[in-house]
């Protein structure tokens, strides 16, 4: 057993009955049209950095690790922004993109405590995984710049860990707006938004702390953080899982999809599925944060089975549970008639 | 107001009003009513002359004859000169028209201002207004636009990009609601000729804006006005519901039997709002976030409708380009910049203000023949031409010509015409890190080149002006600049170089530890 990990195409699907043809690397690639360039490339097996996009949100622009060259055009444009048109030829890869790239994880480091072996979302952490794709060796701004993270920094903020599931450390962000789209854009709540502008810009529950806020602790947010700033209080605790399983939320009859993330049999957190019909990778706060039943005492994990309400329940094996359901039903249709079963989910 | 009183114009401009335009009439008011003289008193814009402000202009059987800059003080004097019958005085300028500032310019966009009264709508039709929207009125959208290509117009705004293919796109877009939104948020340092314009002759932009609604099948305008421009704010207002009452504006815009309404609004106080994609942003009362392009505004503007957006001056061209024909227009200038170009002339200059000239004047005959030089006396050492996002440029490469294409391969930019002068006191690493530091100050915060970088070019200069690594420092600054050039989303971290770099290439003595001035300053 291994961590699932999906596919991130960057941008969301697009669907149309049209398509359209580009050259990616050389390599000839047709997608629907509306498809960014991003995608297109993801689409044929090539990740292009990036850091702001993912493919549960609409493109937004700002990172600007995902800049490629694209021929007859001026620039260096961002893919997942530009979308693929026919006949579009595109390289992932040059000098040029591999010093801006370097050049701007150069700035984002230089403003990010160095302290990956203590942090919560060591080997599952976006910003780490870009530093090692762009090949980032030295940081030459120096020590004494401004940053958000020494504790003796005017711009430092605490963490905030009023949220009973997650908690919030502005040190760790890199403002790629995420949260603050998953927000809106996922969940509809609109409850974040960035404070401060240029460089102080700071993700902020507007201005309260997020319990006070008007956040429904969906955690799509927390869902779609690329870094540690926004964390499950499970993994800040337990540390990252090792393996998952698919399943399905044992809560309402929508039948969320859910990754259930495990250290052996213990669940460190339960993340939705973006393979779950029902749900596209989002779901509520019951399904994302509240399965401590999962180990409660009181949980029921065999069938029983009892004669009459007055009954006590007996513990009985899955097979004559099942067998005592079907039979129960056949009988019920011979006294009542076939329409005298029916079915009810919540 | 009595019948054959004499007029006398002064203006309510921003400019004249600081230098005591208000104390001015005031005293006129108290020396005439003194005198027993009839008089009518037209408050103006500015004619741009600043350095005479306030101008007071009489009208007399020979002309208008300017006198300035007027103080309350002269007033009883002035009377006592016969400035009524425009008499001899140490104040006297002559007549407008004469003098040279006024006689070297070429003005067509600017030609009422500070002559009208800007809220006379007959004055205006008096002086040419509304003949162009008049003919636009009867032309169908398409003839609108090739009159505007065949001006060779291109945006005022900073960006230059060709006004006819923006005005086109928005025609061609098909949708049931589209936008005309005009950028008057006039956030470039030494810049002031969208505020003439406005305070000193509104109809003329809500003339080309409604040419513009003509041409591409909106109905709704707005202009993005700004807090610190109370005046331009209020004559805007006013002309507006003139207007409004005259039917230029309403169901059926100068009777052209289309509609087309404008409304001004005030902006959030921030020099990125004047970006466009952002500037729609604040305009549908969010955060002043940059938009990633595509889609542009043509196609998706103001809440997601097909919207032009275009500067003042923009629009401001168009209402004399419809009335004398793009081809008149096209007359003026060189090359591929076509027309006038409003350049604000500002700083350390004797006679600054706003000088209309067709492309193709050098910038030397801007500095020295119109400002007349520095204000101080010393020699110039460096202009920055296109805000703070422009180049700085030393004495040696003042005939470069006004052209697009001349300042883009000197590695500068004309942006909105704005033109500053600094005399051999300036240290030209101080501007550079100035430059970063206002990116810092103003970056919308989204991206990371700009959000990031521009703090960090402002604390890499600081070590370059200290002296500390001076290479390895101002190669990270080069570093920097390429990342933020190529890197950011916006021309506002993407611009920045501009100054950085020119400062760097044509001033390389004063980043070096030990330059003459870093030292003379400690
Ligand atoms: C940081 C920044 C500030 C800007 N400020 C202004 C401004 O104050 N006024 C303006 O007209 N254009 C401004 N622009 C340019 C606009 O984005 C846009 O290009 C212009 O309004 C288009 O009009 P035009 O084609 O008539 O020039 C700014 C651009 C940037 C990047
Ligand atoms: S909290 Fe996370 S998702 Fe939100 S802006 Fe910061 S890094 Fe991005
Ligand atoms: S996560 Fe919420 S909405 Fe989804 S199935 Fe569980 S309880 Fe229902
Ligand atoms: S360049 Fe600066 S102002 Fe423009 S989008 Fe990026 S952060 Fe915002
Ligand atoms: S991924 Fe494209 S700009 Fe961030």
């Amino acid at each position: 057993m291994s961590l699932i990990k999906e596919l991130d195409y960057g941008t969301p699907i697009r669907l149309s009955e049209d398509e359209v043809t580009l050259t990616i690397d050389g390599v000839g690639v047709s997608v629907p049209a509306g498809t960014s360039v991003m995608a297109a490339a993801m689409s044929m097996g090539t990740k292009i950095p990036k850091l702001c996009a993912t493919d549960m949100l609409e493109p937004f622009g700002s990172c600007r690790m995902c800049l490629v060259e694209i021929e007859g055009r001026r620039g260096t444009p961002a893919s997942c922004t530009t979308p693929a048109e026919n006949g579009m030829i595109v390289r992932t890869q040059s000098d040029k993109l591999a010093r801006l790239r370097k050049g701007v994880m150069e700035l984002y480091i230089s403003d990010h405590p160095l302290d990956c072996l203590t942090c919560s979302a060591n080997g599952d952490c976006e910003l780490q995984d870009m530093a090692g794709v762009v090949g980032l060796r030295d940081v030459r701004y120096g020590k004494e710049v401004a940053n958000h993270f020494e504790t003796d920094s005017p711009l430092a903020l605490p963490v905030d860990t009023s949220n009973p599931y997650f908690q919030y450390d502005p040190a760790k962000c890199i403002v790629c707006n995420r949260c603050v789209r998953a927000c809106e854009e996922v969940q509809g709540t609109f409850a974040l938004t960035i404070e401060g502008r240029g460089f102080d810009s700071r993700v902020s529950a507007a201005g309260v702390s997020f319990l006070d806020s008007d956040c429904v602790s969906c955690g799509a947010c927390v869902q779609a953080c690329p870094t540690a700033t926004l964390m499950e209080k499970t993994v800040v605790e337990h540390g990252q899982p090792e393996h998952s399983t698919v399943t399905t939320c044992a809560y309402c009859g929508v039948g969320c999809s859910f990754k259930a993330e495990m250290q052996g049999d213990k669940v460190v957190r339960m993340v939705p599925y973006k393979g779950g019909q029902a749900n596209e990778g989002h779901s509520c706060v019951k399904g994302r944060f509240a399965w401590g039943y999962a180990t409660h005492k009181d949980r029921i994990t065999k069938p029983m089975i009892r004669e009459t309400i007055t009954d006590p329940w007996r513990e009985v094996s899955w097979e004559e549970a099942i067998n005592r359901a079907a039979s129960e039903f056949k009988r019920i249709q011979n006294d009542y008639g076939r329409e005298a079963v029916g079915a009810i989910t919540s | 107001m009595a019948d054959g009183a004499t007029r006398l114009f002064i203006p309510r401009d921003m400019a004249a009003l600081a230098l005591g335009a208000d104390g001015v009439v005031a005293a006129v008011e108290r020396e005439t009513a003194k005198r027993g003289l009839a008089l009518d008193i037209v408050r103006t814009g500015s004619r741009g002359l600043l350095w005479v402000e306030p101008m007071v202009e009489v009208e007399t059987p020979h002309g208008r004859i300017a006198y300035g800059p007027v103080s309350a003080r002269d007033v009883a004097d002035l009377l006592d000169a016969d400035m009524l019958n425009g008499g001899a005085h140490s104040l006297r300028l002559g007549r407008p028209e004469d003098i040279p500032f006024l006689a070297k310019q070429q003005r067509l966009t600017f030609a009422r201002c500070g002559v009208i009264d800007p809220f006379s709508l007959e004055d205006y039709r008096a002086h040419g207004g509304m003949a162009g929207l008049e003919r636009a009125a009867a032309m169908d959208a398409a003839a609108i636009i090739d009159e505007v290509k065949a001006s060779g117009l291109r945006g005022r705004g900073g960006a230059g990009f060709p006004t006819w293919i923006k005005w086109d796109t928005v025609r061609k877009a098909d949708a049931d609601r589209k936008y005309i939104v005009c950028n008057a948020d006039e956030g470039d340092s030494g810049t002031f000729a969208d505020r003439l314009l406005t305070e000193g002759d509104p109809f003329t932009l809500i003339e080309g804006m409604t040419i513009a609604g003509l041409a591409t099948g909106a109905s709704k305008g707005f202009i993005y006005s700004r807090s610190e421009y109370p005046q331009a704010f209020e004559a805007l207002q006013r002309a507006l519901a003139v207007a409004r009452r005259r039917g230029v504006l309403g169901a059926s815009a100068a009777g052209s039997g289309k509609p087309f309404e404008i409304e001004a609004r005030l902006g959030a106080g921030a020099y990125i709002c004047g970006e466009e994609t952002s500037l729609l942003e604040s305009l549908e009362g969010k955060r002043a976030l940059v938009r990633a392009k595509p889609p542009i505004p043509a196609i998706k503007g103001l809440f997601g409708k097909p919207t032009l957006v275009n500067n003042v001056l923009s629009f401001a061209a168009i209402p004399w380009i419809m009335a004398n024909g793009g081809k008149a227009y096209a007359d003026f200038g060189m090359g591929r910049s076509l027309g006038t170009l409003p350049v604000q002339l500002a700083g350390n200059v004797k006679r600054g203000g706003l000088i209309e000239l067709a492309f193709g004047a050098t910038l030397r005959a801007v500095v020295e023949e119109f400002g007349g030089g520095t204000l101080s006396g010393r020699p110039v050492r460096a202009v920055q031409v296109g805000g703070p996002l422009g180049a700085y440029f030393p004495e040696r490469m003042l005939d470069i010509p006004l052209d697009y294409e001349a300042f883009a391969a000197a590695k500068g930019l004309l942006g909105h015409g704005g033109v500053v002068v600094f005399d051999d006191s300036v240290d030209l690493a101080k501007q550079a890190r100035f430059a970063f530091e206002f990116c810092a100050v103003e970056s919308c915060g989204k991206c990371t080149p700009c959000r990031i970088g521009a703090t960090r070019g402002v604390e890499t200069m600081d070590k370059v002006i200290a002296g500390v690594q001076t290479e390895r420092n101002l190669n990270l600054v080069r570093d920097l600049c390429e990342i933020m050039t190529d890197g950011s989303l916006c021309a506002m971290g993407g611009l920045t170089p501009v100054p950085v770099m020119s400062a760097i290439t044509h001033f390389p003595e004063d980043f070096s530890k030990g330059s003459r001035l870093s030292v003379a300053a400690e």
